[in-house]
């Protein structure tokens, strides 16, 4: 049996954080972009509850984590009217079409 | 152990917090007078939400003369200071101003199928949400007022929702911003970790008592600052600036280019001045700054902030596009006042912000105006218009001065104490750069003047004199006025900004 420890947490997360950056930039569809966004977003929460366990021993870190996972849902909600609004105007949720404004 | 070190916030914690719960009330008050009219009486959230913002900022200014100490609450959440004194009658200004002059803007009330009450009221939730972002000492605060801006600005950019342009605005607005306060809230989290605090305060004893590993640090602070670049739209995270001001509409990208940037240099100010500079001990702060290099990470941003956004304004066409690079160059010059996390330039930084607030919005405005006759923001179709409607363009020649940083205006003098500030602490390459610079600004702002007054319009083109709303003049007046006056006459300004920042380095 091995213990798990923060070190373990805070390699999960990066990781994670690594795996959504390369979904974020990689992606063309929008919708694939925001799972790479919720992707960051869950790393971040991770690394608080880790450290709120194992560093600050509050609860502090915990509530962050509870307030983040609240955004990330009315995040999503607004970003996927928006796609959605998209879909409706370009006919796709590509995010490589949408270029009608100047380079 | 405690796990919970709870401050129960209690109810007279609301006194120190009125501006902000009047305008919380006034988007309720909106939204249901806008429910009760069955989205077809935007009059009513238009007065309720005129109302709300006056109250709000009397309240603002009973609040600084009455002056006293910094209070802590809503449990050590939120901080009412100088500085957010300052920052609250900044932002209700704006808001005011973009919510009148909205009123008479064909570009949201013309608008057939959109439901006008919602850009009202949403302005006056946004002007509450930035109030927070300057009153936020702890990170969970920090990363709530964030988001609450950066939501109600990304509903706004598209607020033309059946328009092609207005759409790509806002998709590419809530993808670049999601994406960059995801990675600032990963900064944010490694700063805990480092640090097992929340507050800024907590955060700088964390950060001094520990042995701190400077490139761990280097990191996170890069990781923050993405957040933040975004927010201010400095150099390399500024590629949405452009886009969302063309595409959004006009009055949207007014308030865009003023309100959400400062309250994210009021957030840089509070949070990288509480937790790497010390107000109370020099000696103690040196090390911080100087374990990241953050003198030359910000000298570097700054520099580079401001070149490309003046040298890519120079090509454009488009007046509002011009608009966007050039705010994007006074965030550069904005952020020289960051170099060395001194009182004197953070005190700058507060009087240019208040500075460029008065002229960027005059700028935009005019742009408005015209746009309500011309349908057409094109640097083509400006020729000859300064004949049609001379006050306007009177007037567009004040900001345009202003934000060249010509001297009877206001804007130079908002430079020349950026500037000094700088080469205070002989950083000369970075003010000589950024004197080079507004020399370019120089070109591309008289372009427009050069347009409007010097070019003869089309052949066949309308020449009749345009008709400008009294409400547009007044608001236009309201701003134009304390642009030239605060070139001569900027001491009272000076000394509210001193004051702010003063109250921030003793009130700890």
């Amino acid at each position: 049996m091995m213990d798990v420890g923060l070190s373990h947490f805070v390699v999960v997360s990066a990781l994670l954080f690594c795996l959504g950056l390369f979904a974020v930039m990689k992606r063309r569809n929008a919708v694939g972009i925001l799972m790479g966004v919720e992707l960051i977003l869950n790393s971040a929460n991770l690394n608080f509850v880790a450290f709120s366990r194992y560093v600050q021993h509050t609860i502090d870190g915990q509530i962050m984590a509870t307030f983040v996972i609240v955004l990330a849902a009315a995040e999503a909600a607004v970003a996927l009217a928006i796609v959605l609004a998209m879909f409706r105007n370009f006919g796709n949720v590509n995010a490589a079409t949408a270029t009608s404004l100047k380079r | 152990m405690e796990l919970l070190n709870l401050n129960i916030p209690s109810w007279s914690d609301l006194a120190y917090w009125r501006p902000e719960a009047i305008l919380c009330g006034t988007f309720l008050a909106a939204l249901l007078g806008d429910l009760i009219g069955r989205g077809r009486r935007p009059a009513i959230s238009f007065v309720i939400s005129v109302f709300g913002l006056i109250t709000a900022g009397a309240y603002s200014v009973a609040a600084v003369l009455h002056g006293g100490a910094a209070h802590t609450i809503m449990g050590d959440l939120i901080i009412v200071d100088g500085m957010a004194a300052f920052f609250r009658l900044l932002f209700i200004l704006a808001g005011l101003a973009t919510v009148l002059f909205s009123w008479t803007a064909e570009e949201i009330m013309g608008r057939k199928r959109e439901n006008k009450a919602e850009f009202f009221y949403l302005t006056v939730l946004m002007t509450a949400a930035m109030m927070v972002m300057a009153e936020a000492r702890d990170l969970l605060m920090l990363f709530l007022s964030m988001e609450a801006v950066g939501l109600v600005s990304y509903v706004m950019a598209g607020y033309m929702r059946t328009s092609l342009r207005s759409t790509e605005a806002s998709l590419k607005y809530v993808i670049f911003g999601a994406v960059s306060s995801g990675i600032m809230l990963y900064g944010l989290s490694l700063l805990y970790g480092m640090t097992g605090a929340m507050t800024f305060d907590g955060i700088r004893a964390g950060l001094l008592a520990g042995e701190v590993n400077g490139l761990s640090l280097l990191i996170t602070v890069i990781l923050i600052l993405a957040g933040m670049s975004y927010k201010i739209a400095a150099v390399p995270f500024h590629f949405w600036c452009p886009d969302v001001y063309e595409g959004a509409p006009t009055p949207v990208a007014a308030i865009f280019s003023v309100g959400p940037k400062a309250a994210g240099f009021a957030l840089m100010i509070r949070f990288f001045y509480t937790t790497l500079a010390a107000g109370a001990d020099p000696s103690a702060s040196a090390p911080l700054i100087e374990l990241i290099n953050w003198p030359l990470l910000m000298a570097v941003i700054a520099a580079v902030t401001m070149t490309y956004g003046n040298l890519v304004a120079l090509r454009q066409l488009n007046v509002k596009r011009m608009l966007a690079y050039s705010s994007i160059s006074h965030v550069g010059y904005l952020l020289m006042g960051f170099v060395l996390l001194t009182d004197a330039g953070l005190a700058a930084i507060l009087f240019y912000l208040a500075v460029y607030t008065l002229m960027n919005l005059g700028a935009f405005f005019v742009v408005v105006a015209l746009n309500n006759h011309i349908k057409s923001e094109e640097l083509d179709d400006y020729a000859g218009i300064g004949f049609r409607a001379p006050w306007l363009g009177t007037m567009m020649v004040i900001f345009l001065a202003s934000l060249t940083g010509v001297p009877p205006f206001a804007g130079f003098a908002g430079k020349f104490y950026v500037f000094t500030a700088v080469m205070d602490r002989q950083w000369f390459w970075l003010a000589i750069l950024a004197a080079l610079n507004s020399v370019v600004g120089l070109y591309y702002y008289f372009r427009v003047v050069k347009a409007m007054f010097l070019t003869r319009p089309a052949e066949g083109a309308d020449t009749t004199p345009l008709k400008i709303h009294w409400l547009q003049y007044t608001v236009l007046a309201v701003l134009a006025v304390p642009t030239l006056v605060l070139g001569f006459w900027f001491g009272p300004l000076k000394v509210l900004a001193d004051q702010a920042i003063g109250l921030l380095s003793t009130g700890m």
